[in-house]
């Protein structure tokens, strides 16, 4: 309870709030009550609460208060070529203080060959300089040895991070092969982090590009031209794959497309622990712009991957989102101005990906989802807050308004009419992609770390004050049902007489011939190879058990498998 | 039409002339009483009363079906591995297929990787002239990937009548191949006219379970199916359809033998895929419990990859999509091994040798399993043993019907003969049979090959050697049609624009040490292309000083046909800076 450390700290008044009459929104109920915040904390919920003289009193004349919204994905201030992204942290973070998000979760991205470490130290030091609101570090792993392993085992234990995203895409350059994948999943596993990643299969763009370039499509329209779709889902169904052979939870960050968001839901129907992020843009706008004779606006929404040309996929993913086949919401707010994106001008593959949308996403959400009735605003408090909370393992501190939780509160507005233009965003980028919008649904009153950031439509954040909240690894929500497969998944050998038969002679020489000594990769070292020690076997009844053979069962017991064995007795040749 | 039937004008001996009198001829589409008579290897005359030369030899039907002999598309007969060989070589195996009512093989080659793909397949066509006794034709695996294969493969295709390749997305450091070489292989492929066949199950991951499997101290075959989940399986299959789709390739998937790889492509055939899917015998027959038994040797003669799934209602499920038509061919992949030559990899699962048993079973299998359980009528029981072979491969309707012109390649089906399939009673070499005591309704009553009868009162008379090569032109209707149609839609248009004028970052250039997102996208195979291509792209506005406000010459070119893409362009004008 380390970020209770300021309540002995004497705190000026304005650190004590109330606020009456208001609708408390959590993500399992609603109900009429009164909050009283001090510190930073809320301290009571209820009616008629005894409160100090001098406290400031909001009046929510019945409107709701929900928890904060966690913008889970966020690049501020990221280093592109020498250049940073238009919005820093503190540019950032008042956007999404300004949309209703009072925490934003951002990912560190080292360069690869670089230490994590030093990566997210640099990351801390920007963020501590900068930011108005609370946030958290993800960090990318952009290759992978036993030093980055080193590495990650520290970030877990003594920095706060829990979660880890990779890359299967940006080939030779972020891109993991299947083998680290696996790699870094297993190990993840063990130490209670969640895996994001960037599914889109690196390979197969690359030739893509390739082939764009070689036709002379050279605009933004080449951009979703080379990342079809389909590319996405199969990324996303390999991760699955991969996560569910290691029993890692898998997050998947910016689900763009339709097929994509099937592969998910269908994961979690057959029992995968894995989570869907949609994000803003690609839940309110779609990848028809690529097509827009105006290079700049169609370079705007270049991102990976990208929006779908599909102009139906925003509906579907918003159904998908309320229907809870997909887990949570972020922004992957990542901004360039024009004339960095015109850095690919010429050619399509060297325009910096990035779209807005931390400042847009609740307010989208709202009007897409809870005004059409696809979801309610319970529902909404789940997949703007409470689900990311519970995935970062920071609930209920956040994510929920309960005693003892953050003062992290906002008063939502369900009636007010706003139009979305770059003329009045927050953000340091030209362009919007959402310009024009027109949503239902805003904050009204924004309360970070217990005070009062948004009013009357004012800004008043202050730069440096955000914490870092550290995660601990292990989320319930993850790994409960982790930690439940894994007792099963237990395999065991069967215990059979040794083989006494004839042995055919064969070469293991890679010249001798095809299918076997393929299965023999370099990686395999049998842990005991009976054939090399001297010792004899025979009459040993479980030569291939595990150490203590009699009380092993003969069926595995794990893995979903129907196991029947079908063998009938301890029969060591043929008869 | 003419090419086989070269042999018409030499004298013949009088067996060559068969005459099948009251027959109930089942083709893919229909059913009809009628006699058939053939001369040459050939069906010269179907229909009631033929006019036929005397001396003929006549065979009553008595109303019974009379069917197009099957057609096993994957066998591996005969096939080398790490110094051993297949028990089953090509007499053996064809005699097998005899046996059970196929007509005609088509066998892997296997080129080890390094080594000539036309070498090896000269060395196939060399054991298989000499030995087989049935028709045959190949599939050639692509186990490497370099300039040279693309040469070779187009030899194969126009010179040795080759229209199908398997690549293998399994055995990691031998034949596996990467997502980029995949889809070259695949581009090439598609313009050679040829059907893309794969081995689906991630070599990556398998690699990694052995190991975690291994160390476990698992090491007898259980341990094959454990380090090989289904999932895996699965995700290849869904990566291969990935791939095809993108390159617009027909995808062909060897050895379907789990219930969600078979439904990957079930999906995909919905999402308008051009896919097959190819159950063997053994996934429709049996299971992967055997896993577990404790007798090895009977454990070890179910290896093969993907392996048999532990889940029981398998064989059912393959059966009920093969009936639905999701599934479309059945092959056997027989390529077995002798109980002593699996023991090569007694103390290490990931050493036995892979492969079961299958030909001579299948075409009786699928009967028992489909057919008599009400699952798929006789005509399709056709298609799917022989009709879809044959078209997909380019073969139809020489094989896979009996019509005039076709092969004489009969077989005359009784669906009431019961049989318990035993290694002691099966035609091949190897002494565990995975069908072990499985009975079985329906088979062949006669099977004829070439016009000459060579099953008949359950006695085989084959010829070692008489077994014809037969070649295969590329761009096979059932396949190509839709992929044809395709690629002319597929085309793909920039959109004309003015020229951006506006300010332009600064950006450092040496792309790896700086930073993050797109330097990335410059792989090293496309910086090769972009020196190649990018100072001439079709038409770069940038280079050429030329202004284009105004009329184009594109202007009477429809914007965007495109790639199922629903694409109003949401630009309004032609705003060349921020407005």
């Amino acid at each position: 309870m380390s970020y209770q450390g300021k309540k002995n700290i004497p705190k000026i008044t304005s650190d004590r709030l109330l606020i009456k009459g208001g609708r408390i929104v959590n993500d399992d109920q609603s109900f009429h009550a009164d909050i009283y915040m001090e510190d930073g904390l809320i301290k009571q919920i209820g009616d008629n609460l005894i409160v100090p003289g001098g406290v400031k009193t909001i009046e929510a004349n019945g409107k709701m208060v929900i928890p904060g919204g966690i913008d889970i994905h966020t690049h501020f201030q990221m280093p592109y070529r020498g250049t940073t992204t238009v919005d820093d942290f503190n540019q950032g973070s008042k956007a999404a203080l300004a949309g209703g998000t009072t925490m934003i979760v951002d990912h560190v991205i080292p360069e690869p060959g670089t230490s994590l470490m030093e990566a997210y130290d640099q990351w801390r030091q920007w963020a501590d300089e900068k930011t108005c609101c609370d946030y958290s570090l993800h960090v990318d792993i952009t290759h992978w040895n036993d030093s980055v392993k080193q590495e990650v085992d520290n970030l877990v234990k003594e920095k706060g991070v829990n979660s880890f995203h990779v890359y299967m895409a940006y080939k030779d350059y972020y891109q993991m092969s299947n083998s680290e994948l696996y790699e870094v999943f297993t190990f993840l596993a063990e130490r209670g982090g969640i895996a994001q990643v960037h599914a889109e299969n690196g390979e197969i763009i690359a030739e893509e590009q390739a082939r764009m370039l070689q036709m002379g499509i050279t605009g933004p329209e080449g951009h979703v031209l080379s990342r079809p779709e389909e590319l996405e889902a199969e990324a996303v169904f390999r991760a699955i794959t991969i996560a569910s052979q290691t029993n890692c939870p898998l997050y998947v960050t910016r689900v763009m497309s339709k097929s994509a968001a099937d592969i998910i839901s269908q994961a979690r129907k057959k029992g995968n622990v894995v989570f869907g992020e949609p994000i803003t843009a690609s839940l309110g706008t779609d990848g028809t712009h690529y097509w827009s004779k105006n290079w700049a606006k169609a370079a705007s929404f270049v991102t990976s991957p990208p929006l779908s040309p599909d102009p139906t996929t925003p509906d579907y993913l918003n159904t998908l989102l309320s229907s809870g086949d997909l887990s949570v919401t972020g922004s992957a707010h990542c901004t360039f101005s024009v004339a960095q994106k015109a850095i690919g001008k010429d050619d399509f593959t060297q325009i910096p990906e990035g779209v807005n949308g931390v400042e847009e996403r609740m307010a989208l959400i709202w009007d897409k989802a809870v005004t059409t009735g696809k979801m309610d605003e319970n529902m909404f408090v789940a997949v703007t807050s409470t689900n990311a909370a519970k995935i970062l393992n920071l609930y209920p501190r956040k994510g929920r308004i309960a005693v003892g939780s953050d003062a992290d509160l906002v008063i939502w507005d369900t009636d007010s009419i706003r139009t979305i233009t770059a003329k009045t965003h927050n953000s340091a980028a030209e362009y919007n992609v959402f310009e024009g919008m027109e949503l239902r649904g805003a904050p009204l009153v924004v309360i970070c770390q217990g005070k009062i950031v948004l009013e009357d439509g004012n800004l008043h954040a202050t730069s440096g004050v955000g914490r870092f909240i550290p995660c601990s690894p292990f989320p319930d929500f993850a790994y409960k049902r982790v930690k439940a497969r894994k007792q099963l998944a237990v395999l065991r050998a069967v215990p059979r007489g040794m083989y006494d038969g004839p042995v055919s002679e064969f070469s293991m020489s890679r010249g001798g011939t095809p299918s076997a000594s393929a299965r023999t990769s370099p990686t395999k070292q049998p842990v005991r190879n009976l054939h090399q020690s001297g010792f004899s076997l025979a009459g040993n009844p479980a030569p291939c058990g595990p150490p203590t053979p009699d009380e092993v069962p003969i069926r595995p017991a794990g893995r979903r498998i129907v196991v029947p064995p079908g063998g009938r007795s301890n029969i060591t040749s043929l008869s | 039409m003419s090419g086989y039937q070269g042999k018409k004008n030499i004298p013949r001996i009088t067996s060559d002339r068969l005459l099948i009198k009251g027959a109930k001829i089942v083709n893919d589409d229909q059913s009809f009483m009628a006699d058939i008579y053939m001369e040459d290897g050939v069906i010269k005359q179907i229909g009631d009363n033929l006019i036929v030369p005397g001396g003929v030899k006549i065979i009553e039907a008595h109303g019974r079906m009379v069917m197009p002999g099957g057609i096993d598309v994957h066998t591996r007969f005969q096939m080398p591995d790490r110094g051993m060989v297949a028990a089953d070589d090509f007499y053996q195996g064809t005699r097998a297929a005899l046996a059970g009512g196929t007509t005609m093989i088509i066998d892997h080659v296997v080129p080890e990787p390094g080594v000539s793909l036309v070498a090896a397949f000269k060395q196939w066509r060399e054991w298989a002239d000499s030995k087989s006794c049935c028709d045959y034709s190949l599939h050639v695996d692509i186990t490497e990937w370099n300039k040279g294969t693309q040469e070779e493969m187009e030899t194969l295709v126009k010179d040795h009548g080759v229209n199908s390749f398997l690549v293998y997305l399994a055995y990691k450091d031998v034949f596996q191949l990467s997502d980029c070489q995949i889809y070259e292989v695949f581009s090439v492929i598609r313009d050679l006219g040829a059907i893309a066949q794969v081995h689906a199950e991630n070599g990556d991951i398998i690699a990694e379970e052995q190991r975690r499997i291994l160390e476990l101290g698992i090491t007898g075959p259980e341990g094959h199916v454990l380090s090989r989940p289904e999932e895996v399986e699965a995700e290849a299959v869904n990566r291969s359809v990935t791939i095809a789709n993108q390159t617009n390739c027909p995808l062909y998937i060897t050895k379907v033998m789990s219930k969600s790889a078979a439904d990957v492509i079930a999906l995909a055939r919905k999402r308008g895929a051009v896919v097959y899917g190819e159950p063997i015998s053994a996934s429709l027959g049996t299971d992967g419990t055997h896993y577990w038994s404790k007798n090895w040797a009977k454990a070890a003669a179910f290896v093969t990859s993907p392996p048999l799934s532990p889940d029981p209602t398998t064989p059912d499920y393959l059966n009920s999509l093969l009936s639905c038509g999701d599934l479309q061919v059945t092959g056997s992949a027989h390529c077995t091994f002798q109980t002593s030559q699996r023991a090569v990899g007694k103390d290490n699962f990931t050493l036995i040798p892979e492969g079961t048993n299958g030909t001579e079973e299948r075409m009786s299998l699928i009967w028992d399993k489909c057919v008599v359980t009400g699952k798929m009528d006789e005509n399709q029981f056709v298609s799917v043993t022989s009709t879809n072979a044959a078209k997909v491969f380019n073969l139809f309707p020489r094989k896979g019907r009996i019509a005039v012109g076709s092969d004489a390649d009969l077989v005359l089906w009784d669906p009431d003969i019961t049989k318990i399939i035993s290694a002691k009673s099966h035609n091949l070499a190897v002494e565990y049979n995975i069908f072990e005591g499985t009975e079985v309704r329906g088979g062949p009553l006669v099977v004829i090959s070439q016009g000459k009868i060579v099953l008949e009162e359950g006695s085989l008379h084959t010829t070692e050697g008489c077994g014809r090569y037969i070649s295969r032109k590329p761009f096979p209707d059932h396949v190509y049609k839709r992929i044809k149609a395709r690629s002319r839609l597929t085309e793909l248009r920039g959109v004309p624009r003015g020229q951006y004028d506006g300010p332009v970052c600064e950006v450092t250039v040496t792309p790896k040490v700086i930073s993050t997102v797109s330097s990335v996208k410059t792989s090293p195979a496309k910086q090769q292309q972009q020196q190649q291509f990018t100072p001439q792209p079709v038409r770069n506005l940038h280079q050429s000083g030329f202004s284009l406000s105004g009329a184009q010459i594109d202007d009477n070119v429809p914007r965007r046909t495109t790639q199922r893409i629903v694409a109003p362009p949401g630009g309004k004008a032609n705003i060349t800076s921020l407005g």
